[in-house]
C-alpha cells in the first residue's frame, strides 16, 4: 500500500497504554509515528474485555457450552485484565489533562478505600483514615494511638521538599522510615496501614531503606491529595474500563499523524551496525484467507512491550490475579458500587499484600447487578496460588464466576536500550496505580529521546485540537 | 467539559448535543464534507486527515430548537482497519460517506453500516452520503455508482441519502438539518444520551470545585 511511508521516526509495537502515551505524546511533539499491534484490538495486556472474550480466554467451561449468555449482553461487560486505578492527583491524570485525552473519556470516582486489619474470623475492615481529623474517628487506632497519628499526618501535611524546616527535625535525606514511625510513636498496626493503604508500598523492605523516609512522605501525600481532590477516594476510573485509556492516547497519536495499524505481525527487524534501521511486518485479518499484506519501512527507533521482544527481557516476578463476578457489593465497603480494598501482608503472614479492586455497573463495566472484583498479589511460591489469594477471596463472599490463569510473568528490558535503540517497556506491576506506569513512559522516553518529558502545555499554542 | 444540555435562555428553548461520527474509505471527502458544514470552506489539495480532537456545529432547526453536533474524525485510524471501540462509543448519529465515482466506495460503506450496527448504539442515525457530486455534474460519464441503486440500498437499510459536493456545498447542510431532525429530541434529557451532561468528575485542575469534599456531581 502507497500509504506506509518509507521510514518513521519511531516504530512503536503493542498498543497498551504505556506505548500509546509516548505513541501520543511524540506525535504531538510532531515526531512520525507508526503504531503496530499484532491483536486485532487496542490495548494490549492493559484491554478491557468482553464476558464472551474472558470466558474464552480463560477457557473455564465445557465445550459447546456458551456460559456468557446468562450475564446479559456481552457487549455490556467491559472487565480490566489489569486491576489498577487512577490517582486523582497522580501523573497520568496530569498527562491526560495536558493533552486533552480527557476530551474522550468521562471519569468516575472510586467510592472508597479500605484497609483490613487482622485476619480470619477476626478481621475488620475500615476505611483508611486521609487526614488527620479522619484518624481522631477511625476504628483502626485506639485512643492514644489516634492522637499520634493525627500529629503524624499533620507533619506529613506541612511537609515541603524544599524547606528542610518542615523535617520535625529528622534527617529525611538519610534516615529510614522506620525511624520516622519511632519518633511518632506509632505502632506497629498503624504503621501498617499507612504504609500499605496510603503510602501503598506492597511489602515492608521500605520501612529499612536508608533515605527512604522522603519517598515515603511524597507517597503518602500524593495519598492524601488524591483524596482531598473529590473526597471519596483518592482513586478515579474511566467509564468503560481502563482499555479506553489506551485508546484515548492511540487518537491522540492518530490526529498529530500516527498512522495505526492492528492485526499486523512483526516478521523481522532490521539492524545495520548494530542498531535499529527498519521493520517487515505483514498486516493480516484473522478471517483474511490470503497472505495478507506485506511491507517494510525504515526507522531509527523501536518502542515495544516486552511481549515483542521474548529475547531482549527478564523475569523480575509473578503477579497472581483473580477476576471474580459477584452480584452484590463486597461486605463493610458501605455497600460501595466500587472500592480498593488493601490486605497488608503481616495482616495475613504473607510478604507481599493482596489487593482487591472493586468496580460495578456505575462504571459501565458491567450490566446493573454485578460487581467486578479482581484480587491479585505477588506470588510467593511456586505452587497452591488459589492458597494465596484466599484471604482476598475471603472478603467477598459468594462468587459468581471466577477467572483465574497461570501466574503472570512480570518483565523488565535488560538492557536501556541506548546500544540498539529498541527501547522496551516494563510489564504492568502489581501496584494499584499507574504511577509506575507513567514513571515507566517517562523513562522510556528520557533513554529514547536523550530529554526529560515535558507534558505541560503540550495543548497549548496549537491549532490542532481544540478547534471548538 | 461544559453542561451539554441547557433550557436556553428563552422558556421553552431546547438545546441539545449530540455525538455523530464520520465512517467511509480514505479519500472520498469525509473531513472535506465536515469542513464545509463546520467552516464553510474548501480545499482542494487536501491531504489525508490530520484531524482536530472534534469540530463543532449548531444548526437552528426552528426558532426554539437548536441542535450542536459534535462531531468526531477517524483520524485516519481507519486506514489499515484500526477505529477503536471508543470512536462508536455513545454517537447518536453517522455519516457514511462514498464516492460516487468510485465503485468499490459503496461496497466499502455497506461495510461500515454494518459495523455501526454491530457497534454503535442499537437506535443510531446514519445517514449514506455520496460525495464528488461536483465531479460528475460537467461529466456524467465519471459517475460510477447510479443515484437510484445507492438510494435503494439507503431505504432498505433504513438510511437518510444525500448526494453530495463538498466543494460546491451542495447538500451539505441538508445533509445535516436532516440528521438534526431525525434526532430524538424529546429525550434529549435521558440517560445515556450523549445530550446529557457529563455524569463524571473533571480532571482539570482549574475546574470550579475540585478542592475539598462535594466536587463530584456524579
Amino acid at each position: 500500500m502507497d500509504e506506509i511511508a518509507p521510514e518513521y521516526d519511531v516504530v512503536v509495537l503493542g498498543t497498551g497504554l504505556t506505548e500509546c502515551v509516548l505513541s501520543g505524546v511524540m506525535s504531538v511533539k510532531g515526531k512520525k509515528v507508526l503504531h503496530i499491534d499484532r491483536n486485532d484490538h487496542y490495548g494490549g495486556e492493559a484491554a478491557s474485555v468482553n464476558i464472551e472474550s474472558l470466558f474464552k480466554k480463560y477457557g473455564n467451561y465445557n465445550k459447546g457450552e456458551e456460559p456468557w449468555k446468562k450475564y446479559g449482553r456481552i457487549n455490556d461487560w467491559n472487565v480490566d485484565l489489569v486491576p489498577k486505578l487512577l490517582m486523582a492527583n497522580g501523573e497520568l491524570t496530569n498527562i491526560l489533562v495536558s493533552t486533552d485525552v480527557t476530551r474522550y473519556l468521562e471519569f468516575k470516582q472510586i467510592a472508597g478505600s479500605y484497609v483490613q486489619q487482622g485476619s480470619g474470623a477476626k478481621a475488620t475492615v475500615a476505611k483508611v483514615p486521609s487526614d488527620a481529623s479522619e484518624a481522631l474517628r477511625s476504628p483502626l487506632m485506639g485512643l492514644w494511638e489516634k492522637r499520634r497519628a493525627k500529629k503524624f499526618l499533620e507533619w506529613v501535611g506541612a511537609f515541603q521538599e524544599d524547606n528542610p524546616s518542615t523535617y520535625g527535625g529528622l534527617d529525611l535525606n538519610r534516615c529510614t522510615m522506620r525511624e520516622v514511625y519511632e519518633k511518632f510513636g506509632l505502632e506497629a498496626t498503624t504503621r501498617d496501614f499507612i504504609g500499605h493503604s496510603m503510602a501503598l508500598y506492597q511489602t515492608d523492605e521500605y520501612m529499612n531503606e536508608k533515605g527512604a523516609a522522603k519517598d515515603t512522605v511524597q507517597r503518602i501525600r500524593l495519598y492524601v491529595n488524591s483524596m482531598a481532590r473529590y473526597g471519596k477516594s483518592p482513586y478515579i476510573y474511566p467509564l468503560y474500563g481502563l482499555g479506553e485509556l489506551p485508546q484515548g492516547f492511540a487518537r491522540l497519536s492518530a490526529i498529530y499523524g500516527g498512522t495505526y495499524m492492528l492485526n499486523t505481525n512483526i516478521d523481522e527487524i532490521e539492524m545495520e551496525g548494530g542498531k535499529v534501521s527498519g521493520i517487515k511486518a505483514t498486516m493480516k485479518e484473522k478471517s483474511d484467507e490470503g497472505e495478507g499484506m506485506k511491507f517494510s519501512t525504515k526507522t531509527k527507533k523501536i518502542i515495544g512491550d516486552p511481549s515483542y521482544f521474548p529475547g531482549k527481557v527478564q523475569v523480575v516476578g509473578h503477579l497472581l490475579k483473580a477476576i471474580c463476578i459477584l452480584t452484590h457489593p463486597v461486605a463493610y465497603t458501605d455497600n460501595s458500587d466500587s472500592a480498593q480494598l488493601i490486605i497488608p501482608q503481616s495482616q495475613v503472614g504473607r510478604k507481599n499484600d493482596i489487593y482487591i479492586a472493586i468496580v460495578s455497573s456505575a462504571h459501565n463495566v458491567c450490566p446493573k447487578g454485578y460487581y467486578i472484583a479482581i484480587v491479585s498479589t505477588i506470588a510467593e511460591g511456586s505452587s497452591n496460588h488459589h492458597l494465596e489469594l484466599q484471604p482476598g477471596f475471603e472478603r467477598l463472599g459468594k462468587i459468581e464466576e471466577k477467572f483465574m490463569g497461570p501466574p503472570i510473568p512480570l518483565y523488565e528490558p535488560l538492557e536501556s536500550g541506548r546500544n540498539d535503540n529498541i527501547f522496551i517497556s516494563k510489564s504492568y506491576d502489581a501496584t494499584s496505580h499507574f504511577e509506575t506506569t507513567t514513571d515507566d513512559v517517562r523513562d522510556i522516553y528520557r533513554r529514547a529521546e536523550q530529554e526529560e518529558l515535558v507534558v505541560e502545555g503540550l495543548r497549548e499554542g496549537d491549532t490542532l485540537v481544540g478547534q471548538e | 467539559m461544559t453542561s451539554r444540555v441547557s433550557t436556553g435562555t428563552r422558556p421553552g428553548a431546547r438545546f441539545a448535543q449530540f455525538k455523530l461520527v464520520l465512517l467511509g474509505e480514505s479519500a472520498v471527502g469525509k473531513s472535506s464534507l465536515v469542513l464545509r458544514f463546520v467552516k464553510d470552506h474548501f480545499d482542494d489539495y487536501r491531504e489525508s486527515t490530520i484531524g482536530a480532537a472534534f469540530l463543532t456545529q449548531t444548526i437552528s432547526l426552528d426558532d426554539s430548537t437548536t441542535v450542536k453536533f459534535e462531531i468526531w474524525d477517524t483520524a485516519g485510524q481507519e486506514r489499515y482497519k484500526s477505529l477503536a471501540p471508543m470512536y462508536y462509543r455513545n454517537a447518536n448519529c453517522a455519516v457514511v460517506v462514498y464516492d460516487i465515482t468510485q465503485a468499490s466506495s459503496l461496497d466499502k460503506a455497506k461495510a461500515w453500516v454494518k459495523e455501526l450496527q454491530r457497534q454503535a448504539n442499537e437506535n443510531i442515525i446514519i445517514a449514506l452520503a455520496g460525495n464528488k457530486a461536483d465531479l460528475v455534474a460537467d461529466h456524467p460519464d465519471k459517475r460510477a455508482i447510479a443515484t437510484a441503486d445507492a438510494e435503494a440500498y439507503a431505504r432498505e437499510a433504513g438510511l437518510l441519502f444525500f448526494e453530495t459536493s463538498a466543494k460546491t456545498s451542495e447538500n451539505v447542510r441538508e445533509l445535516f438539518t436532516a440528521i438534526a431532525r431525525k434526532l430524538p429530541l424529546e429525550q434529549a434529557g435521558a440517560r445515556n444520551m450523549r445530550a446529557n451532561p457529563r455524569q463524571g468528575v473533571d480532571l482539570r485542575p482549574e475546574a470550579p470545585g475540585t478542592q475539598g469534599g462535594g466536587a463530584c456531581n456524579c
